[in-house]
């Protein structure tokens, strides 16, 4: 019992060195944390590592080295821009713990793009009470766009339900009286994508789900083969994606496949089904709202695409690359608009502004009611290995909104490939 | 041969170590950490209430894998079914007390359940069993999706602390009530009776049936107890992360926990203190370490490679664990 003494001792002597060190970090900032005249210091959580980290793993480096490339052009109003990535390994406990680590001891300025479902749905609280701006999150969940529960908090994908309304009524214009079925992620992803399916086509013929901690969908496939279903929708992953098609062609089961945006990466689909398996992907029905990682001839990408060989080490280009980027570029429009005299406040009001104009398909949505990301998405069809864009964007919202064709023209992006004050 | 060896070291050592009584150790432990969360920052605050909850168990796992030799992989399980406990009852009562003593009255009935059945069973039966059990909370959570929400989880409703107190201050005076009770339970119990037959039992259960101790009892017993301190450590994490997943309770967290009182020192309540602190402190240490030599995707694969070296380390260095590193006189004694 001595001995605990002892060590409880140590371990506060310990706590006491830690502690100082601490509050050496801290000094020195100016009223605003993380925003000094030369540098604005963001942070983020990302699935690094782990299960969850194939393909996401890409996302925060691009953005990363967007910012670098702002930061070699002089900055934003002559503030260069670090970004802390944080590895959570998709796991909701260590979220708590990054997020913390980045918001009360790094005195982030805001959190960018912190990634999934489970694991920022945890940390939204503590945000709002350090009154931290959580900008762009990356999922397609609803609980982003809560203005009055967390006015700090906002969207960058799509929403779920959207998603499922396009796809909805491209599936019920495209095959009239078939039987359309579905395949879901049992969480809100799968739930929210099934309620804007079943908004406009009514309720599914079939419907099953899976979790990720189980990779097996044969009865799953089974039961949706056994319902003999034409179309099969899938709000799944990209793993999961793969599996499913796989399993299919595995059984004998030859139906349409219609895929939300999240698991609908050609390049990670072809490399998961293998070059035997590849050739199922044909045909396969996806939708995206940003520029797609193939279409060398787009502005955006041929940016990007400069960007990854020199601030990236050349990573394999993939809508992961595309996406992290477009959140760097959006990141950097709100700051723009937020102006010299760079505030909490002032950022939150400059996105809630709204009025950005970008890589997107479709505008973002952000007013001081909506905090949801993009309004829309374009469908697209996987031919010889290459999405592909059809038809025309779509916009719609999560509730009974119609589905409504969007007629605005894309903007190019600036000269030098970084947004002004606009 | 041992038989008669094991009794006489606690008979000699038990007036040394009535000397000091458990209160006086967890009453200045108290003080001290009372004093730390005015001292330290929020972000180390909310670490020392991680080391906290932690403790709780580590404290219950040392007891039954160092004091009485059962081997469980499976105490991640136990701390999911206390935060699922306190979970579904905050969102039902959001009665903080309610949900916490709740938690640990439904982790010790399912410890019971678990340890009917390791008293059954020896060395890596035990340790297969307990493994299952690790490694069956994703399915429970997808299986009853209406009332676990799957891979997803469930957030936890929780009342904000009053103003004058931060957060993360209350967070850790929470978890450190919890950590010394756990800690005082224990101690009492370990001194008593209750300590000598698990001692007894690990020893030689042959020559602890002769001496008229109830084998099974015993096990079950120990069991129950460090399953126990299992469900008020998840209570606990689930107070701190504000919410529930299968994600947060992984099979390595499991061996993570075991790793974590065998590097601090079986058997030892200043070894389960070890253990905790190090919980904390090695991904933290990997993680600067990681951003130094630049790569983040290093830092998730590091803090598991480090637990092993100093495994390794502290196997080969004081094979009694860290904890019987401090004072050379006491390593003659054995475990204590």
């Amino acid at each position: 019992m001595k001995r605990t003494a002892a060590i409880v001792l140590t371990a506060v002597l310990l706590a006491a060195g830690c502690s100082s060190n601490g509050k050496g970090n801290s000094s020195g900032s100016s009223d605003t944390p993380g925003v000094t005249d030369t540098e604005i210091t963001v942070g983020t959580h990302m699935p690094l590592t782990g299960p969850a980290a194939a393909g996401y793993s890409k996302i925060a480096p691009a953005t990363k080295a967007y910012f670098d490339y702002v930061n070699k052009n002089g900055g934003v109003n002559g503030r260069k821009i670090t970004y802390k990535i944080m590895d959570d390994g998709y796991n909701p406990a260590n979220t708590q713990q990054v997020v913390r680590q980045l918001v009360l001891q790094d005195k982030v300025f805001a959190i960018l793009n912190g990634l999934g479902t489970p694991t920022h749905t945890g940390v939204l609280d503590f945000l709002k009470t350090n009154r931290v701006p959580d900008l762009f999150v990356a999922s397609g969940s609803r609980s982003w766009n809560q203005p009055d529960k967390y006015p700090g908090t906002f969207g960058f994908n799509p929403d779920y339900t959207v998603e499922g309304k396009i796809l909805g009524t491209y599936v019920k214009e495209t095959y009239p009286g078939k039987k359309i079925c579905f395949l879901g992620q049992d969480d809100d992803f799968g739930r929210d994508s099934l309620a804007g399916i079943e908004k406009i086509l009514g309720p599914v013929a079939a419907k099953q789900s899976y979790v990720t901690s189980n990779p097996n969908v044969v009865p799953q496939i089974g039961a949706l083969k056994a319902a003999a279903c034409d179309v099969v929708m899938l709000a799944t992953v990209p793993g999961f994606t793969a599996l499913s098609i796989g399993t299919a062609a595995k059984v004998g089961f030859r139906p349409k496949f219609v895929v939300s945006n999240v698991g609908s990466d050609p390049t990670t689909l072809a490399k998961t089904l293998g070059p035997t398996g590849a050739p199922l992907l044909e045909g396969v029905v996806a939708a995206n709202y940003l520029p797609l990682a193939t279409d060398d001839a787009n502005p955006w990408i041929q940016l990007y695409k400069k960007v990854n060989t020199e601030f990236n080490g050349n990573a394999e280009f993939d809508n992961n690359v595309v996406y992290g980027m477009s959140v760097g570029y959006l990141f950097v429009q709100s700051l723009q608009a937020a102006g010299k005299d760079l505030t909490r406040d002032n950022l939150t009001a400059a996105v809630e502004k709204g009025g950005f104009t970008g890589p997107g398909l479709v505008p973002v949505r952000f007013s001081a009611k909506d905090h949801s990301g993009y309004g829309g998405e374009q469908l697209t069809k996987l031919t010889g290995g290459k999405a592909q864009y059809f038809g025309t964007p779509y916009q719609t919202d999560d509730g009974d909104g119609a589905v409504a064709a969007y007629t605005g023209t894309a903007v190019a992006p600036p000269q030098n490939g970084i947004p002004t004050a606009q | 041969m041992t038989t008669v060896t094991a009794p006489e070291k606690v008979t000699t050592n038990r007036p040394k170590r009535k000397r000091l009584s458990p209160l006086a150790v967890v009453i200045p432990a108290a003080a001290v950490i009372l004093a730390l969360t005015y001292a330290l920052p929020p972000f180390r605050n909310y670490q020392l209430a991680t080391v906290g909850a932690y403790l709780c168990v580590t404290a219950g796992l040392t007891v039954l894998t160092g004091l009485n030799g059962q081997l469980s992989l499976g105490h991640g399980a136990l701390m999911a079914t206390g935060a699922y406990t306190l979970a579904l009852m905050q969102n039902r009562f959001n009665v903080l007390a309610l949900g916490i003593l709740a938690a640990v009255a439904v982790t010790t009935v399912v410890g019971g359940v678990i340890g009917l059945a390791a008293a059954r069973l020896r060395g890596p039966y035990l340790a297969g069993l307990t493994l299952a059990v690790a490694t069956v909370v994703p399915s429970i959570a997808s299986t009853f999706d209406t009332t676990f929400n799957s891979d997803q989880g469930l957030t936890v409703a929780l009342e904000p602390p009053p103003d004058a107190i931060t957060v993360e201050q209350w967070q850790a005076w929470l978890c450190w009530a919890g950590a010394l009770v756990t800690v005082l339970v224990i101690a009492y119990l370990v001194r008593g009776r209750f300590g000598r037959d698990m001692r007894a039992v690990r020893d030689d259960e042959t020559a602890a049936k002769l001496a008229g101790i109830g084998v099974a009892r015993t096990q079950v017993l120990a069991f129950v107890l460090s399953a126990a301190c299992a469900g008020l450590a998840g209570a606990l994490f689930a107070v701190l992360a504000q919410s529930v997943s299968p994600g947060a309770f992984p099979l390595t967290l499991s061996l993570f926990l075991v790793m974590a009182v065998v590097i601090g020192g079986l058997g030892r309540l200043s070894g389960a203190l070890i253990g905790a602190v190090l919980l904390v402190a090695l991904p933290e240490i990997a993680h600067s370490i990681a951003e130094d030599a630049g790569s983040q995707r290093l830092e998730g694969n590091l803090a598991l490679t480090f637990f092993g070296v100093v495994l390794v380390a502290v196997m080969l260095a004081a094979p009694g664990g860290l904890a019987s590193l401090r004072l050379k006189r006491n390593k003659q004694k054995g475990r204590t």
